[in-house]
């Protein structure tokens, strides 16, 4: 069993630390339909956790509960120790949980820059006065920021296209833009609804290698939702698994992989 | 050749994110200011102030108010006439109230009154979109100028119901009344409308702008990674607001003099200032001026060419205008909708390449 306080290394050495985020008996409805039922689960410090799970199983509602778009029923979440009172997302993204979106929800009449600088609110604070004129606090805060947010754009490989509005670029590099958005927060936690969906293969080995790379040097604890399962294994440090609402496993990769009801529920239903 | 940007290569974020980033932009910009405040006041003449020089800088204002509020933050407005009446009341009631200030600071005051009641009509916008939001601020079009129009204090219990600007100087040039020269009325505008334009560009383009624009481009998405909608929207509401009512209160005590609420500021106005804005561009505040000078100028340019010259009847003239303006809208609308300023840019990005398109 894991430790609650201590954390734990992983294989390949990546120190894991405590219990940053904790769902605590989530249940979620929508009219008769029970998205969610009483689902219990924890991240801990600078691990990637993936929820996996068939088809409308919850997995985004969980995320949306995450990000404080839904409110559940029952159940709290904890974050860094603390009970979390009811949030609205944009509070929620205040307290440094960023996240992308399983369909690409982008600011498309704005270029790639400004999107990714939107990303940087929290860290932002001069007044509309200082804005109007441009000076003081305002332009500086533009310039430090500019330049952090370049290093995004950089470590992303999407400086070709800094300049292009979003509207114009095909899926693939929506996508990248999206993730250098929520990074630009500088989140401490990063939600990630299916970054790899409808990519080809090639795509979807440079967007594993950007997570995992994500994890490595900034050191942000993820949490991913993923249908490739080849995907799952490699990424992840620990696997929740759905199914209709319901978690029928979580572990390492290895435990879930050989947990009976996950191959039932999920792996069968993956290879008919 | 003479338009060019290679080798104007960019070594600091601040010059990246400047206002006109292409050398050739920036000399043409300061050459415009240098004509507009050092060749023009000395060559117009009254018919040139009052028929273009002063309804282009003040609709260019009102403009950009609505340009912030529709263009950047994506929020429908059908209530300009009346923003535009309340920064007309607010400045008659401080220039009679207060004879003993300027009335610099008072047109000042009055687009702060203005923003507040923008903000006031503005929190429906935080239940409701498009649409809707277009009808409640219909409603607050003509229950404005219903206010003005049956509420005395407003007009000071004038007889005829109407304002009549006092005259009032900036160091000792008479800025409104019978007495005001043009160049002076002119000059008085003129530093508005480009100080109100860099507020306006360096709001859009710094941070405030970057939330309104994610606001009106997916609001959900906004919220989620940190914008508070409530304070975006109401900021916009409230900027909008606060050029609009400059605008009214130069329209008020610089342009016309006198102010008959409903035949000024009403619906027509709301939506004159609109067309503007689309066919000047929606999001742009270059548009914002290019869709003024463009109908402020039409109607001019077809009297002089078609009553003037082909000696049409005046009112078959103004009825052809109707038909004009309504055509482009619905041109602009479906071929257009980033109106003048997208075509300006794509002539630009065309002679940018010029000889060698690739
Ligand atoms: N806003 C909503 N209103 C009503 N029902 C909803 C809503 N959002 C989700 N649901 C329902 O909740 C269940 C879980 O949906 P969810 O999107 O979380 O599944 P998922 O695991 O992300 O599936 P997928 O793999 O297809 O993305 C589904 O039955 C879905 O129809
Ligand atoms: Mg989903």
């Amino acid at each position: 069993m894991l430790d609650q306080t201590e954390g734990y290394t992983t294989e390949d050495g990546r120190k894991i630390g405590g219990v940053v985020m904790e769902m605590k008996n989530i249940t979620l409805r929508f009219g008769g339909v029970v998205a969610i039922q009483d689902i219990s689960f924890d991240v801990r410090e600078g691990e990637i956790r993936a929820i996996i799970g068939p088809n409308g199983a919850g997995k985004s509602s969980m995320l949306n509960v995450i990000s404080g778009f839904y409110n559940p029923q029952e159940g709290e979440v904890w974050y860094k120790g603390e009970k979390r009172p009811q949030m609205k997302p944009y509070q929620v993204a205040q307290q440094g949980i960023a996240r992308t979106f399983q369909n690409i929800a982008l600011f498309e009449g704005m270029s790639v820059l400004d999107n990714v600088m939107t990303g940087r609110i929290r860290q932002m604070k001069s007044g509309l006065f200082s804005q109007s004129f441009w000076k003081g606090k305002a332009e500086r805060e533009e310039v430090e920021n500019r330049a952090f947010v370049e290093r995004i754009i950089d470590f992303l490989e999407i400086q070709h296209i800094r300049k292009t509005p979003v509207g114009r670029l095909p899926y693939g590099l929506k996508k990248r833009v999206e993730l250098a958005r929520a990074l630009a927060a500088e989140p401490s936690i990063l939600l990630l609804d299916e970054p790899m969906a409808g990519m080809n293969v090639e795509e979807k080995e440079d967007m594993s290698r950007f997570v995992l790379d994500v994890n490595d040097e900034f050191g942000t604890t993820i949490v991913l939702i993923e249908h490739d399962m080849g995907v799952v294994m490699d990424l992840s440090d620990r696997v929740v698994v759905m199914d209709y609402g319901k978690k029928i496993g979580d572990g390492t990769p290895d435990e879930v992989r050989s947990n009976q009801a996950v191959i039932d529920a999920y792996l069968g239903v993956a290879h008919d | 050749m003479f338009y060019r940007e290679a080798g104007d290569f960019k070594t600091s974020y601040v010059a990246d994110s400047q206002t006109f980033p292409i050398k050739f932009d920036r000399f043409r910009y300061y050459a415009v200011l240098l004509v507009a405040f050092a060749v023009v006041p000395f060559v117009i003449n009254d018919y040139w102030v009052n028929a273009v020089f002063l309804p282009f800088l003040i609709y260019s204002i009102a403009a950009i108010g609505l340009n912030i509020l529709v263009g950047y933050c994506g929020q429908v407005s059908l209530g300009t006439g009346g923003f535009m009446a309340v920064g007309a009341y607010a400045c008659y009631k401080l220039m009679t109230g207060f004879p003993e200030v300027s009335i610099f600071v008072h047109v000042i005051i009055s687009g702060g009154i203005t923003a507040g009641v923008c903000v006031l009509f503005g929190l429906p916008s935080l239940r409701i979109k498009g649409f809707y939001l277009a009808v409640a601020t219909l409603a607050a079009q003509f229950f404005l100028v219903w206010l003005f129009n049956r509420v005395g204090w407003f007009y000071n219990y004038s007889a005829s119901g109407q304002i009549n600007a006092p005259e009032r100087t900036v160091l000792g040039v008479p800025i409104t009344g019978a007495e005001t020269a043009p160049w002076a009325a002119y000059l008085f505008c003129l530093v508005f409308t480009v100080v109100c334009a860099l507020v306006a560009r360096n709001l859009t383009r710094g941070m405030q702008g970057r939330q309104w624009m994610a606001i009106r481009d997916m609001d959900i998405a906004a919220e989620i990674i940190g914008v508070n909608p409530l304070k975006a929207k109401l900021s916009a509401f409230a900027v909008s607001g606060f050029f609009v009512g400059i605008a009214g209160a130069l329209f008020f005590a610089v342009y016309l003099g006198a102010v008959e609420v409903g035949e000024v500021f009403g619906i027509n106005k709301s939506f004159l200032v609109l067309f503007m804005v689309i066919i000047g561009g929606l999001g742009s505040i270059f548009g914002s001026f290019a869709g003024a000078a463009f109908l402020v100028l039409l109607p001019v340019l077809l009297k002089n060419v078609l009553v003037g010259g082909l000696g049409w009847p005046t009112d078959l003239a103004a009825h052809f205008e109707f038909i004009i303006v309504g055509g482009l809208i619905v041109i602009f609308l479906v071929a257009e909708p980033h109106g003048l300023a997208q075509l300006w840019r794509v002539a630009k990005e065309k002679l940018r390449l010029w000889p060698f398109p690739h």
